[in-house]
């Protein structure tokens, strides 16, 4: 680990500095609603010796909702996995530079990747609740790994996850059937109220709503908007009206590099840069 | 010449069309065909084992043949087919329950936890030791097993059950090594390495999403085994659980060769006992009257019928139990 990160720093060092930095610092002057909960430094991904993404620089802001957008395998997906050391499963992949999660760098040496999950929760582009398992066990299965049993606390949190999630109301009476009876949009907040239930302090999100009906997707675009009173998000989409209405800022990534970072608003109005403004014209991508 | 390609396109259309039509049916005709003739095959068998064996179960009626503990072929002449059924329970049963544990924990580990290149040798090597003919596995069991366990277990367990709990002597049986103990542990090993490919497999099926979804909870990869792994697998590991007791029933070759082969109760744990293959092969050639043929025959239809019992249980099982598309079925 601690290998690579010198070799990748190394290889930073040849390159001359990336516009990604006075992106940020224009940023933090016209933005200073809230402070900085994640941020990412030279963060490169390399599936063997292809980069996913490569020295992407930018926060997360408390409170707020990033957004990740892009033509297809641009490295959204490459980018937001290596924000909860996702990438980790898979030995052929290798992440370099750091992430920081309140000033500390996950990727430290002494730092374990299970309480960095816990604490950096995940959402996926397809529905994942654990088939067999009981709509309630779904959502507390997290909880039940940190070794909580006490069932009138379970019950609690299972209630308040899946009213934010809002799931309650419909499943409310079949807590005990199967996870994987629930209809492809009941099954993503489903998948969202067991990433809530930890309570993470953040919610990495990869195309939540790309499975889902338009009512389903304005459900789940209705809860990001209230999840974020609580907690900072980073959303991939692919929907450019979604971006603009849920998020605060807007990262545009192209070929595995940040292109532009800005407030959601200058990004969808006056993007600096032309590759930006094409993409978010539909000119391409 | 948009005329000539035109009139080419057809040309060609039709012949693939012919081809294809052609083609399809033979396909299905052969499909077909082999489909009823494998059924055919099987109810054939059925009938020949109702046919042949009709005396005996007419003679003591289905019931009394089932339930009589009766095996007297030279002077009675009275069959009943309980001591075998029991043996056959008891031995696959037991092996079943040995096995199940370790085979799993095997696959586990394969699957899970072992690097590529020592996963795929325990694979190759799982994979090999079930292609072991039976009867290798017997002569094994004979030269090697058996003596061993009757020096290391048997006769020292029974040694002192005679000097301290006397009371444990007729259930213990006779430490001669061929026995019930003997032919029950031989059919566990025979059973590990099915159990454990199936298992496998199962845990190979299942999804790269349902592993992350664990992990992103701050799952350890133990707990992500537990939470996702195996639950996800669960249909595939109780199938191939059921089939591999299904081999265990059938097993014949090795099981004759070590279970001392006594067709009688009372049956003990060390000593001697038979089960409905080892009956029929050990029996075989020297049936002469012909009620003991028939009664051969018919243990032979029960097995038959208990084999099909038990593989439709499996179909059974994993069609309840496994998992399509995220939606459990
Ligand atoms: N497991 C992998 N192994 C090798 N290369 C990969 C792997 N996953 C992604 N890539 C490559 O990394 C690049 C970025 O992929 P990524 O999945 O991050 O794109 P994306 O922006 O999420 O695209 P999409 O919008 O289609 O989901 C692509 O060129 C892709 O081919
Ligand atoms: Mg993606």
């Amino acid at each position: 680990m601690v290998k690579e990160k010198n070799r990748a720093e190394k290889a930073i060092s040849y390159k001359k500095p990336e516009n990604n930095s006075h992106n940020i610092l224009k940023l933090n002057s016209m933005s200073q609603l809230s402070d900085v909960r994640m941020e990412t430094k030279k963060l490169s991904v390399q599936y063997g010796d292809h980069y996913g993404v490569k020295d992407v620089s930018i926060p997360v802001y408390n409170k707020q909702v990033t957004a990740l957008i892009g033509p297809s395998g641009c490295g959204k997906t490459t980018f937001l996995r290596a924000l909860n050391r996702m990438h980790e499963l898979n030995r052929n992949i290798k992440v370099s530079g750091e992430v920081l999660l309140d000033g500390e760098n996950i990727y430290g040496d002494k730092v374990n990747p299970v309480i960095i999950r816990r604490k950096i929760g995940m959402v996926f582009q397809k529905p994942t609740p654990f088939p067999i398992m009981s709509i309630f066990d779904n959502v507390v299965a997290g909880l039940k790994l940190t070794g909580t049993r006490d069932k009138r606390y379970l019950n609690e949190v299972c209630e308040k996850a899946l009213s934010q999630a809002a799931l309650f109301n419909e499943v409310k009476d079949r807590l005990n059937t199967p996870g994987g009876k629930l209809s492809g949009g009941q099954q993503q907040r489903l998948s969202i109220a067991r990433a809530l239930a930890i309570e993470p302090e953040v919610i990495l999100m990869d195309e939540p709503t790309s499975s889902l009906d338009p009512l389903s997707s304005m459900k789940i675009e209705e809860l990001i908007n209230e999840l974020k009173e609580k907690y900072s998000i980073v959303i991939v989409t692919h929907n450019m009206q979604q971006a603009s209405r849920v998020s605060d800022t807007t990262a545009f990534f192209y070929m595995g590099e940040l292109i532009e970072y800005d407030s959601t608003n200058k990004i969808f109005t006056n993007p600096e840069n032309r590759k930006t403004e094409n993409y978010i014209t539909g000119k391409f991508g | 010449m948009q005329k000539r390609e035109f009139v080419n396109s057809i040309y060609k259309k039709s012949l693939s069309l012919i081809y294809n039509w052609l083609g399809d049916k033979i396909f299905l005709i052969t499909i077909v065909s082999l489909g009823i003739s494998i059924i055919l095959l099987a109810l054939g068998m059925a009938w020949v084992l109702l046919y042949e064996g009709h005396t005996s179960l007419k003679v003591h009626g289905v019931i009394g043949f089932l339930t009589s503990s009766e095996w007297d072929p030279a002077v009675k002449l009275r069959f009943g087919s309980l001591p075998f059924l029991f043996g056959t329970v008891v031995t696959s049963v037991g092996a079943l329950v040995i096995a199940f544990f370790p085979a799993i924990a095997i696959a586990i580990f394969i699957a899970e936890y072992a690097p590529k290149w020592l996963g795929n040798i325990i694979e190759n090597m799982v994979h090999l030791i079930a292609a072991i003919p039976s009867v290798v596995v017997g002569i094994w069991g004979i030269f090697v097993f058996v003596p061993w366990m009757r020096e290391v277990v048997y006769q020292p367990v029974y040694t002192w059950a005679l000097e301290n709990n006397s009371s444990l002597l007729p259930i213990l049986g006779n430490p001669i090594g061929y026995g019930m103990a003997s032919a029950t542990i031989i059919l566990a090993l025979m059973i590990i390495p099915f159990t454990t490919a199936l298992t496998k497999d199962a845990i190979d099926q299942v999804p790269k999403e349902q592993r992350e979804a664990a992990y992103a909870l701050g799952a350890t990869h133990w707990e992500v085994i537990r939470m996702a792994v195996t639950p996800y697998a669960r249909g595939g590991i109780m199938a191939g659980s059921v089939l591999s007791f299904g081999r265990a029933i059938g097993e014949t070759m090795a099981v004759a060769m070590l279970i001392g082969n006594k067709n009688n109760f009372p049956f003990t744990i060390f000593g001697p006992a038979a089960t409905m293959p080892s009956v029929i092969i050990n029996e075989f050639r020297e049936a002469v009257e012909n009620l003991h043929l028939s009664s051969l025959m018919a243990i032979g239809l029960v097995l038959f019928v208990i084999s099909l019992i038990v593989n439709l249980f499996a179909a059974y099982i994993t069609r309840k139990l496994s998992i399509t598309g995220g939606q459990s079925i």
